[in-house]
């Protein structure tokens, strides 16, 4: 394991190498583009400041570039990645720690190219991988909005990350495998409202850059979409979003989607952990038309290959398991598992409850909590965390229970996976 | 059930006579059966619509009234304590100024409408204090908590704790709290973290300067104190502008009024 990370470090370094030798610095290789001009004017449009607005929570932009109990936009979160932590950039217009002395042009390579106002690569924890399907027009508004905003002196500190990562031009090798820029292509042969739907799924909603699975070198594969996966370091799991047989989301409707996505919680389940926080900043605010887009777009997500039977080693006590549930758990989610419409979630065929690994219901089970309050479920109903009175051994009962349960067919969990992830941080 | 039939029943007196006798035998049977559906496994569980039941994340640590962990050591208390100081500490939690990662979790999707609604919930709570038991300390200890309570110690800048918590330490309305009930243990691990930064206020942070002030035996000692002394009959917030003394400078917000 050890020796295989080693060689991938090896062949990274080379390709960094190459790609220095060989790649000009991404200023020098595209000279001056073509786009118009943006005068000061157009940038003071309320009409498009206020689309830009929109535009931003639909991208999610507060989420990443606000510091907890900061000013919005202003910056200063650092994001972890396995490779070390990079702070988000401050937003607003101040001239010396912000995007005061921007251009539009700068904003539109940085989010387009993944280039700083300097030509630097920017790390791809910033999701232009999928920003950079964003069109002009949009891109033009929200950098209006961006400007529109009081100013906030507030200098973001540096990223720190570990050598070679810690080299911006080490990023020319990475962008080489995992980033082709380029602006959405609508599908003639689909409805505009599927294009619109897949524009803001593989664009500003940059759904795919959670609810896919990274490889090694933290790069998503263009044949994996939406096909679920484990986020890095925050160790949720974002599972596959096809409806379709075999897919995460097998047997939602379009109003399940919107739903969830508008108020939190549906009759299939709830939103916790990193998507209660997309769902209350950035999903609740869409608008019916573009919500209905997304579930239009998710519906035609292919069927997935049945998993194979998991050849799971892992046992339970089940009467453990049963008893624990009876006790603690069937008062809200119901004996049978199948909760209470419009306030517990049902764990019957839930997919955070099938997810592969077991992460979602254990961390669930560990921290309990509120679904988020949104404008469409404004005092929502908890759940207690567990921590406390439940040990590793209790925890993998009740958990590999509910993954056994009713029509639920996932693994089991082992109390050592309890252990671990009782103790990673919830931030 | 079966009224659509009874139109054509009503043909005959007497057919409307059987229908009503009818009725008037299966209404009670069938509010029996419906009232046995819900005792069965299958029927949903019945979730009473109270903030009560909403707050379940909370009351499971705290307690369905506030009461607290005995002692206070691991889960404080909650219930009659000023709702204003309560919702200020969500959105503490919230912030990251008052660091604790199960209740950040907690309160990470709150809005401010709705810690406020908790908050006033916890806040209108009754329950009954108990004391706990305080480590056995000298007396000369037992005066110097005494003294720090109720006088300060100008010396070393620090005023009585009741100039800020109110002279019956049941606190000041709207959101000073109490100190009136708090054990041993809570007090010292609260001034403790004040100290190592897992606890903070706004600007201005009064209690982190307090904190600082006091020596690691002045926390011994006020804590001693606090803990032995019986908690008072009435446990209300005094209502505000009761103060005596005057707040410290540095206690005082810039936009008038005092903070929290
Ligand atoms: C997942 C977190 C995340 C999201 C969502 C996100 N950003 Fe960022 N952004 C970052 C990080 C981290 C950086 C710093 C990257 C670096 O230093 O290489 C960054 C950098 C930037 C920069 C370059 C700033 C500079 O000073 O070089 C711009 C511009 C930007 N983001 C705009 C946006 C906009 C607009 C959105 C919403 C459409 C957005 N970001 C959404 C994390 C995010
Ligand atoms: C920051 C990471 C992140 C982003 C971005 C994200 N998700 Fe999620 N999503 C998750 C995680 C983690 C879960 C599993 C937790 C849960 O079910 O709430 C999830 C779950 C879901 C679910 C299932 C909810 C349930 O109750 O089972 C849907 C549907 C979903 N996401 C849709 C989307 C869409 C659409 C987007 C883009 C607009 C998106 N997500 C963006 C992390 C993310
Ligand atoms: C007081 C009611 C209550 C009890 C008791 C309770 N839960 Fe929950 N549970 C909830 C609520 C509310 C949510 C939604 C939380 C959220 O969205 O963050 C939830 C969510 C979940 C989820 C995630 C499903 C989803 O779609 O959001 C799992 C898994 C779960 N509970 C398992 C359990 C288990 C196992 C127990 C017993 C050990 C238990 N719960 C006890 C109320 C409860
Ligand atoms: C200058 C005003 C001031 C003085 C003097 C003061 N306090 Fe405080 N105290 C506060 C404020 C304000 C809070 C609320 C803190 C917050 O918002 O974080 C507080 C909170 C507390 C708490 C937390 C209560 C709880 O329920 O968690 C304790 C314990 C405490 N003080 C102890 C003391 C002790 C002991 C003294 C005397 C040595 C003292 N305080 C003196 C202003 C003061």
């Amino acid at each position: 394991m050890k020796r295989w990370i080693a060689g991938l470090l090896v062949v990274v370094l080379v390709l960094a190498a190459l790609a220095w030798m060989f790649f000009p610095s991404p200023r020098e290789r595209s000279p001056q583009s073509a786009l118009p001009q943006v005068n000061a004017a157009t940038l003071r449009d309320p009409a498009l400041i206020a689309r830009g607005e929109y535009l931003a929570a639909v991208g999610d932009c507060a989420a990443c570039h606000t510091r907890k109990g900061g000013v919005r936009y202003a910056g200063g979160r650092s994001l972890a990645t396995p490779f070390g932590n990079v702070p988000a950039s401050n937003l607003t217009p101040d001239p010396d720690t912000g995007l005061g002395r921007w251009s539009f042009e700068d904003f539109w390579r940085a989010l387009h190219l993944g280039e700083g106002r300097h030509g630097e690569l920017l790390y791809p924890v910033f999701s232009y991988t999928s920003f950079t399907k964003v069109t002009h027009d949009d891109a033009l508004a929200i950098f209006a909005y961006l400007q529109s905003l009081p100013p906030v002196r507030q200098a973001s500190e540096q990223p720190s990350l570990r050598f070679p990562y810690s080299l911006r031009r080490s990023l020319a090798a990475w962008r080489a495998l995992y980033f082709k820029p380029g602006v959405y292509q609508p599908d003639p042969a689909q409805s505009e409202q599927w294009n619109r739907g897949a524009y803001l799924v593989q664009g500003l909603g940059h759904c795919n850059e959670c609810h896919a699975t990274r490889d090694a070198l933290g790069g998503l594969s263009p044949d994996h979409t939406l096909t679920g996966g484990q986020i890095p370091e925050q160790n949720w799991y974002a599972p596959d979003l096809s409806v379709n047989q075999g897919g995460g989301l097998e047997g939602w409707n379009k109003g399940d989607i919107v739903d969830l996505l508008k108020t939190g919680q549906s009759t299939k389940g709830a939103a916790f952990g990193p998507m209660a926080d997309v769902v209350r900043k950035s999903t609740q605010h869409m608008t019916d038309t573009d919500l209905d887009a997304i579930a239009t777009y998710l519906q035609s997500l292919p069927a997935r290959p049945a998993a194979q039977a998991p050849v799971s080693r892992v046992t339970f006590d089940r009467k453990k398991g049963a008893k624990l549930y009876a006790d603690r758990c069937a008062d809200c989610h119901g004996a049978d598992g199948r909760g209470v419409a419009g306030i517990y979630p049902p764990l019957d065929g839930n997919t955070s409850i099938n997810e592969p690994t077991g992460i979602n219901a254990i961390r669930t089970v560990l921290l309990g909590g509120f679904a988020p309050v949104t404008a469409g479920n404004p005092r929502p109903y908890s759940m207690p965390p567990y921590a406390q009175e439940l040990n590793d051994e209790d925890v993998a009962a009740v958990v590999s229970y509910i993954r056994q349960s009713w029509s639920n067919k996932a693994p089991a969990v082992r109390p050592s996976d309890v252990s671990v992830y009782r103790h990673t941080p919830i931030d | 059930m079966n009224w659509f039939v009874l139109p054509h029943l009503a043909w005959s007196g007497l057919a409307s006579r059987a229908a009503i006798a009818l009725l008037v035998v299966c209404a009670p049977l069938a509010a029996a059966r419906a009232a046995d559906a819900v005792s069965t496994a299958d029927a949903p569980p019945q979730v009473p619509d109270t903030i009560q039941q909403r707050v379940k994340a909370c009351s499971t640590c705290h307690g369905v009234h506030g009461e607290g962990s005995p002692g206070d050591g691991v889960f404080p208390r909650l219930a009659g304590k000023p709702a204003a100081y309560l919702a200020q500490q969500l959105a503490y939690f919230q912030h990251g100024l008052r660091k604790y990662a199960p209740m950040e979790y907690t309160v990470r999707q709150l809005s401010p409408a709705y810690m406020e609604e908790i908050a006033a919930y916890f806040s209108a709570q009754e329950a009954p204090y108990h004391q706990s038991p305080v480590p056995s300390v000298s007396a000369a200890v037992m005066e110097r908590g005494k003294q720090l309570v109720e006088r300060g110690d100008s010396t070393r800048g620090i005023p009585s704790c009741v100039s800020c918590h109110g002279e019956r330490l049941t606190g000041v309305e709207p959101a000073m709290p109490g100190l009136a009930g708090l054990s041993y243990d809570y007090v010292s691990a609260q001034i403790g973290s004040w100290r190592t930064h897992t606890r903070a206020a706004k600007s201005p942070d009064c209690m982190a300067i307090v904190a600082n002030r006091l020596r690691d035996s002045d926390i011994t000692a006020v804590a001693a104190w606090l803990g032995s002394l019986p908690p008072p009959t009435d446990m209300h917030a005094q209502p505000a502008g009761v103060e005596k003394q005057v707040l410290p400078g540095w206690c005082v917000a810039s936009d008038a009024g005092v903070t929290p």
